[in-house]
């Protein structure tokens, strides 16, 4: 115990700088996925027959087949078997393809919560819309899109907290988060070797993060509560 | 010249045919009512009127300017049916307000919204949009809810929204205003605070159709009565003719279920 407690500096700090990574492969992802998910959304809601079974079958592709093998597609595929390097080496590249592969993973599931979402609000809304003479845009931006957000936060709270664990899985590619910080230790990093601590102790962190997330997404919730 | 004329319109969904050969006229300032059993065609007749559903047959006239012909699809371009829908307004049965905003918005938005398309917008933006607010204001207490313009939908009861419903289908001036049984969706109670706020805009010269199944209602409050059946405008011609001596046999014993009701 003495000697934990003399480790948890040097733990800590090496723990924050791979949740750090965590933190912006969290928020890349959201900030893609938020968006491209509805573009899929749309896509396999599409009257244009083509474009909705496309759609429909990539969306089938990326959410039957585990996120940990896209990532070692993603990174391996182009420079092993195409010869074309595209991630370059290094920390960057390696964050490059856990992005690439992490926004498109997840925008499949939003754009199945967007769908089941959009289609959830009534044709009644549209309608009315329509016969006061508003355009399509304006109808999804005004009246459609604030009931689906306020119909979509309870599965979108579920896959934003699966998401901060999931990126604990960009490890397969070495991206250096924190439970590839955690691990280090066990190797021997920063003068610490044989200590499996830290690794367990990485749970905290998720654990908090995770703590914050859902009181925050509770108050939207609250917040959207003044419409039924 | 008649505001409306509706010359031969015909609709089929799938192999049912619900219009079959429609012709009607409307004049300026007066109140049509449509009745007869669920099924007879009644709502698809308004909602092809509001460019809901885009009729197989037939020519829609309003002021004699053509706005639909099945056989030009000139006509029929999704940009060009958006300005012409404002020539009619629809009420529907179950309000379908928008739940996210309170009364005076929902007046307000379609208004706004096309306001920000006038080429002078920019410009006198404070202006005309102090005047939208005025003008939703005023409905509202045309309506009886001066006292409910900053509640939300779910905080007002079914005839107040239906009210709040009428209120903002009156804001974009329509040259006719369509109601699919408009108290269908509520208690008696509720009902007659609806009736009366139409009622008023009959008095107004407000011109209007009115599908019903409010038969005492439908006879005070209309002009002219149209009794459809299986598609078919069965029979029409003014109130008390269709009311007291129903030619057809159909209608005949169409209102005698309310007869004896």
């Amino acid at each position: 115990m003495k000697l934990i407690l003399e480790q948890m500096p040097i733990v800590v700090n090496a723990l924050n700088i791979g949740f750090l990574q965590t933190l912006k492969l969290f928020i890349v992802t959201l900030v893609g996925a938020f968006p491209l998910g509805l573009i899929i959304a749309f896509g396999s809601m599409s009257r244009f027959k083509p474009l909705s079974y496309v759609t429909k079958l990539v969306v089938w592709v990326v959410r039957g087949t585990p996120l940990m093998i896209q990532l070692l597609i993603i990174y391996y595929f182009p420079g092993l078997i195409l010869n074309n390097p595209i991630w370059g080496g290094g920390e960057t590249g390696r964050f490059l393809a856990a992005s690439t592969a992490f926004i498109f993973n997840y925008a499949c599931y939003f754009s199945e919560i967007y769908r089941g979402g959009i289609q959830s609000v009534p044709v009644g809304q549209q309608e009315a819309g329509l016969v006061l003479g508003m355009k399509k845009s304006q109808i999804f931006f005004r009246v459609t899109l604030l009931q689906m957000i306020k119909r979509i936060v309870p599965p979108m709270s579920n896959e934003i907290i699966t998401l901060v664990k999931d990126t604990s899985l960009s490890r397969i590619i070495a991206l250096q988060e924190v439970i590839w910080a955690g691990q280090s230790f066990m190797k021997g990093s920063h003068g610490i070797s044989g200590a499996i601590w830290p690794l367990f102790f990485t749970a905290v962190y998720y654990l908090i993060f995770n703590g914050i997330l859902t009181l925050l997404l509770g108050r939207l919730e609250k917040k959207l509560d003044y419409f039924r | 010249m008649p505001i409306l004329e509706v010359n031969n319109i015909c609709k089929t969904f799938g192999h049912t045919q619900v219009l079959r050969h429609i012709n009607l006229s409307l004049e300026k300032g007066q109140a049509l009512s449509i009745i007869g059993s669920s099924g007879s065609g009644k709502t698809t007749l308004l909602r092809c009127l509001n460019f809901l559903e885009r009729p197989d047959q037939g020519v829609i006239r309003v002021n004699g300017e053509t706005l639909f012909d099945a056989d030009d699809p000139s006509t029929q371009s999704e940009a060009a049916i958006r300005r012409k829908r404002l020539r009619f307004g629809l009420v529907f049965q179950s309000f379908h307000l928008f739940p996210q905003y309170t009364a005076l918005e929902n007046v307000m938005l379609a208004r706004k919204l096309l306001a920000a398309e006038q080429p002078d917008f920019k410009a006198r933006k404070r202006e005309i949009l102090e005047e939208i607010e005025a003008q939703a204001n005023l409905l509202l207490s045309q309506m009886g809810l001066s006292n409910r313009a900053s509640n939300y939908p779910h905080q007002l009861s079914g005839g107040q929204c239906q009210r709040v419903a009428i209120a903002r289908a009156l804001a974009l001036h329509p040259d006719i205003l369509c109601f699919d049984e408009p108290t269908s969706a509520l208690d008696p109670e509720l009902t007659g605070e609806v009736l009366r706020v139409i009622r008023d805009l009959a008095k107004q010269n407000t011109t209007m159709i009115i599908v019903t199944h409010e038969m005492t209602f439908a006879r005070d409050v209309a002009d002219h009565v149209i009794f459809m059946d299986e598609g078919v405008i069965v029979e029409q011609g003014d109130p008390a003719q269709v009311f007291e001596h129903p030619e057809e046999e159909r209608t005949k014993q169409f209102l005698s279920h309310y007869k004896q009701g």
